[in-house]
């Protein structure tokens, strides 16, 4: 009777006692990790884990003021071939687009006139694959046969003055429109200035 | 070939003259170098219709317009209002019956009747043409051809009227080339003598000048940039046949020489623009001038022994004669600091010019000798290209005297302009066929 009592009680105590273990048993384990690492050891990671950080973000720097600096020293030898393109197109442009004029029913060409060519034959002898033709205008005022002819004189005119700087005969062809091409279709004295002229055509 | 036919047709049948006037008048009604012309005043009532059909109704108003039309171009007649007319129109067309008193009465000295049938789809016309005072028959003519042959018929008639009054065959068969840029391109048209059927003879898109017949008006030679270059085109009207001058520089102004498959035109391959006769194939004969300078615009006296051209030898544009024999050349103009477009009068008398001064441009004309000039515009826009008709009795020109330029005729004297035609876009460089 006695023995059972016991082991009543034993029992009362253990399976509450079990059961307590049984709760306990997550936190337990859950605080496993905590028991290994101690303050110290985390500090000394954080810092490694900074140190590498930096270390890497200083290549990542270098590396982009690599590749920046070889972008800005690629940027500026592009600058400087398109600046020399343009200035190439510009030059190819104005030698097309400075015409030569003249006065009413002449050929002669005027001191400007004779600048212009001058600049026009150092670019052609800077650019001796190029073939030019030399056209001849005249303004609307007088009759259109006259002006034909008067338009093949001044084309002549200004290919007679390039031959004599040194360019080739070959390079230069003259045509005459007379009247029949106005740059500018005014029936006034600027409109007439204008179209008295020799435009230059790259072929 | 059904054109042909009917050209044929009409030939074969009209030649039918009646009346005493199988010669021509003893003098000249017109005479046709007096500048102060007298228009004659002339009667045309209306075309008689024999069988009073509509469409012989219609026919008949219509060629008695176009009879009217064609005579008044001339400028040698005053036509008559027919609403003035004493008697019904249509009553007398046979001389025993006319009354000349009620045509005197009304001013006409010349007086037309005609009639015209109608059968199927051929029509008879017949033109009796008389003197009111003298009460006499100048000359008759009767056609017979298909009915769209009317305007033919009229013109021969014209054209015999003009042969009668003043010893020539007149116009009106010739017809005027000129440059139009209707197209968009200057491109060259030609059109009869009156501006009626413009019709376009280039069509490259590109520039077309200086239009030049052939004295027997088959050829034509031009200059085009087809190809790029001012080049000079020679062209057979009918056939495919021609030649091309594309030498460098410039190839324009062509002439042909009177009566010969040759011509005339500026050259500029050797560097300076020079007047060459080429074979009507496109080969150089010879050159014609040997002056450095401008030399442009040749045209040839009528017995081809001389020519007229523009130089600036001496400093300006001006007109000189060189005669081909004896190679000398003398200036003509020197009035003015921009005579050009010289064109000699087929009547061998005058050479008419275009001359600019203080930025007006008028016509001229001036005698071979260089005397007597008078002009024939006065400043009304710019009065340029000038050319004479066949007879040297009527001048074409362009002006812009409306705005854009346009083709005009005038008189030899200056009398009489009027506009030729009505296109689009602008016209220039007219040049009267033989």
């Amino acid at each position: 009777m006695q023995k059972k009592l016991w082991i009543n009680l034993a029992l009362l105590l253990v399976i509450p006692g079990l059961l307590f273990i049984v709760s306990c048993g997550k936190k337990v384990i859950k605080s496993e990790p905590s028991i290994i690492q101690t303050p110290e050891d985390e500090k000394a990671i954080q810092a490694k884990e900074a140190a590498e950080k930096a270390r890497k973000e200083a290549i990542a720097r270098q590396q982009a003021r690599a590749i920046e600096e070889e972008r800005l020293v690629e940027e500026r030898q592009l600058n400087r071939e398109r600046a020399a393109k343009r200035e190439i197109m510009a030059a190819r442009q104005r030698f097309e687009n400075e015409d030569i004029n003249f006065e009413f029913d002449s050929s002669r060409l005027l001191p400007v006139a004779r600048e212009i060519l001058k600049k026009k034959a150092k670019w052609l002898r800077n650019n001796p694959m190029v073939t030019v033709i030399i056209e001849g205008h005249c303004d609307e005022r007088g009759t259109n046969e006259y002006n034909l002819a008067l338009g093949d004189r001044r084309a002549n005119s200004a290919k007679s003055f390039l031959i004599n700087l040194g360019i080739a005969e070959l390079r230069l062809t003259t045509i005459s429109y007379g009247e029949e091409r106005p740059l500018d279709p005014g029936h006034n004295k600027q409109a007439w200035r204008k179209n008295r002229r020799v435009h230059f055509v790259i072929k | 070939m059904l054109k042909y036919y009917k050209t044929i047709c009409l030939i074969a049948i009209t030649s039918f003259i009646f009346g005493s006037a199988l010669c021509r008048a003893e003098y000249d009604y017109i005479n046709i170098s007096d500048p102060f012309l007298r228009k004659i005043p002339i009667a045309i009532p209306l075309l008689k219709v024999v069988s009073g059909t509509q469409i012989e109704e219609s026919v008949a108003e219509n060629a008695s317009d176009l009879l009217s039309e064609t005579l008044e171009f001339t400028g040698y007649f005053k036509i008559l209002d027919r609403s003035a007319f004493l008697i019904e129109p249509q009553s007398d067309t046979i001389a025993a019956n006319i009354n000349f008193r009620n045509w005197t009465y009304v001013g006409a000295e010349l007086l037309i009747t005609s009639s015209i049938l109608i059968k199927d789809d051929l029509l008879e016309m017949e033109f009796r043409l008389y003197d009111t005072f003298k009460e006499q028959l100048l000359t008759g003519k009767r056609y017979k051809g298909w009915i769209n042959n009317q305007r033919k018929m009229v013109r021969r008639f014209c054209s015999e009227i003009i042969y009668y009054l003043t010893g020539n065959r007149g116009i009106f068969e010739s017809k005027i080339a000129f440059v139009s840029t209707g197209s968009g391109n200057k491109e060259i048209y030609t059109c009869e003598f009156d501006g009626y059927n413009p019709m376009r003879l280039t069509n490259n898109k590109s520039i077309n000048l200086f239009p030049a017949w052939s004295s027997d008006a088959k050829w034509i030679a031009y200059t085009s940039y087809a190809k790029g270059n001012p080049d000079l085109y020679i062209k057979h009207l009918k056939e495919k046949r021609g030649a091309v001058v594309a030498r460098k520089g410039i190839n324009i102004t062509p002439a042909w020489a009177p009566g010969k498959f040759e011509l005339a035109a500026t050259l500029s391959f050797s560097g300076d623009q020079e007047i060459y006769l080429l074979t009507g194939t496109g080969k150089i004969i010879k050159r014609l001038t040997n002056k450095w300078g401008i030399d442009v615009s040749p045209t040839w006296s009528p017995d081809g022994k001389k020519i007229a051209f523009v130089s600036n030898r001496s400093g300006t544009p001006q007109i000189y004669i060189k005669d081909l024999d004896s190679g000398l050349v003398k200036r003509l103009t020197f009035q003015g600091q921009y005579n050009t477009q010289p064109g000699w009068s087929p009547r061998d008398d005058r050479i008419v010019y275009c001359s600019g001064e203080n930025g007006h441009f008028n016509i001229y004309t001036i005698g071979i000798d260089g005397k007597n000039l008078v002009q024939l515009t006065d400043n009304e826009g710019n009065n340029e290209s000038p050319s004479w008709s066949l007879d040297g009795s009527l001048i074409a020109f362009s002006s812009t005297r409306d705005g854009p330029s346009r083709i005009y005729i005038t008189t030899a004297y200056g009398a009489d302009q009027r506009r030729l035609l009505v296109l689009p876009g602008e016209q220039t460089n007219p040049k009267w066929s033989p």
